[in-house]
């Protein structure tokens, strides 16, 4: 049996960390009505920038097509770019993301293929280091900050092109973790080259809506497509950056939501306790003064 | 046919104007170009310059744009721009300084890619000069 003492510093210290999570909590529940914001205002450009590209796609031959957008034609080694956060603190967030690629990681190796890895955020760096050490190619640390912007995403398309051209891999797959709602994240592959259209169907409904009518391009097609491949990657490679920041905030959001709560039930039952504790002591004292007033 | 064109601008963080417009003439890469309604499908690469929309006759909306790509069609044009500024809030004063400081790190810079991008960033910024001291079309 604690004594009242402890029980009060017990008491006191699981308020001082409900106070600390409670005021987490509101803080990512700022940030994350700003992040879903940011992630709602990109989307109409990833949008118009996939379909200008699904119409360039469909005219373009595969044999005349750059890298980029056909692929080397192998796949025999991997890049896997890995988006997670640079702060704990939020639940499964990083845990859930770090499992499904290392789950991919074992069916890529056991395929007898090779794997590269690109780390964004200083939790994927630090998990993945553990394991796959000799695979890590580069991690960026504390670059999402303080919020996702453009150009931090086309550092990450800089590394990723580089090593394109250097032939250094084949397929490059994106994890990220989508944003569905504060409460529910999914952790999404997104293949970034050789270029998949999500959209190929509505590429082909757009083409007849021209009448099948072609563009005409200017400067020249190749011209366009060797500008608007890279751009696309950076757009893609931003738009996750803002929903895995999104789900970020929700994920974390959730996770103080539940520790201050759970905060709360240790304080009602440590109070519980305390109360019984003392109550208990004060009888105590009372049959102590009875009897021996009864002994005189 | 419609006698407007539905015109898109939109930047990576957000839309910026969406619209039907009279015409739309735009800084491509080999020269400016008008958008009537109408137009031939065409996907062109943008230089840094300015967007200008045309209401009734004349321009009532200029929008400094850093590049980017259009896609025009028979009845829409979506412009994808880099970065997307209203004329009238580039600070003329700030983007000379800005040009002058470009121009330096270009005689500076000490590699080959360093140069190029120097030379990148300090075209922008002569645009963006010449887009607040003498607008086009008048």
């Amino acid at each position: 049996m604690p004594s009242l003492k402890d029980l009060k510093t017990r008491i006191s210290s699981v308020q001082s960390t409900r106070r600390i999570t409670s005021a987490m909590k509101m803080v990512a529940a700022a940030k994350l009505k700003r992040a879903q914001e940011a992630a709602e205002a990109a989307r109409p450009y990833a949008e118009r920038m996939e379909r200008m590209l699904g119409s360039l796609a469909a005219g373009v031959s595969t044999d005349s097509a750059p890298k980029l957008l056909a692929g080397t034609g192998d796949d025999q080694t991997h890049l896997i770019v890995v988006m997670s956060s640079d702060r704990g603190l939020c639940g499964g967030f990083n845990g859930s993301i770090i499992r499904a690629v290392k789950k991919r990681i074992d069916q890529l190796t056991s395929q007898g293929k090779t794997v590269k890895l690109i780390a964004i955020g200083r939790k994927g760096v630090s998990l993945l280091r553990r394991e796959h050490r000799d695979k890590l190619v580069h991690g960026f640390e504390e670059l999402v900050k303080p919020y996702p912007a453009f150009d931090q995403a086309d550092a990450v398309v800089d590394k990723i092109v580089t090593m394109f051209e250097a032939g250094e891999f084949d397929v490059c797959t994106l994890y990220y973790n989508k944003f569905i709602s504060a409460l529910t994240q999914e952790v999404t592959p997104l293949q970034l080259i050789p270029f998949a259209s999500a959209t190929e169907a509505e590429g082909d409904e757009e083409a007849s809506d021209l009448g099948g009518a072609q563009y005409e391009f200017e400067p020249d097609e190749e011209a366009i497509l060797k500008a608007l491949l890279p751009k696309n990657l950076s757009v893609q490679v931003f738009r996750s950056m803002l929903e895995s920041f999104a789900s970020e905030q929700g994920a974390r959001m959730t996770a103080m939501d539940n520790a201050t709560r759970n905060a709360g039930d240790m304080i009602s039952s440590l109070s519980i306790t305390y109360n019984r504790a003392r109550q208990a002591m004060i009888t105590k004292e009372l049959i102590e003064i009875i009897s021996g007033a009864e002994a005189l | 046919m419609s006698d407007k064109v539905a015109f898109e601008l939109v930047s990576p963080e957000k839309l910026l104007f969406s619209g039907e417009v009279d015409m739309v003439v735009l800084p491509a890469a080999d020269g400016d170009m008008g958008v009537l309604p109408g137009h031939a499908p065409v996907i062109a690469t943008i230089r840094p310059g300015t967007i200008c929309i045309y209401e009734g006759g004349s321009v009532t909306e200029r929008l400094f744009v850093a590049g980017g790509f259009v896609e025009v069609t028979q009845e829409r044009c979506t412009v994808l721009a880099d970065t997307a500024t209203p004329v009238e809030k580039i600070d003329a004063a700030a983007a000379q300084t800005e040009a002058k400081d470009l121009s330096e790190d270009v005689s500076h810079a000490k590699t080959e890619d360093e140069r190029a991008k120097a030379e990148l960033a300090l075209a922008i910024a002569e645009a963006k000069v010449q887009a607040a001291q003498n607008p086009a079309y008048k």
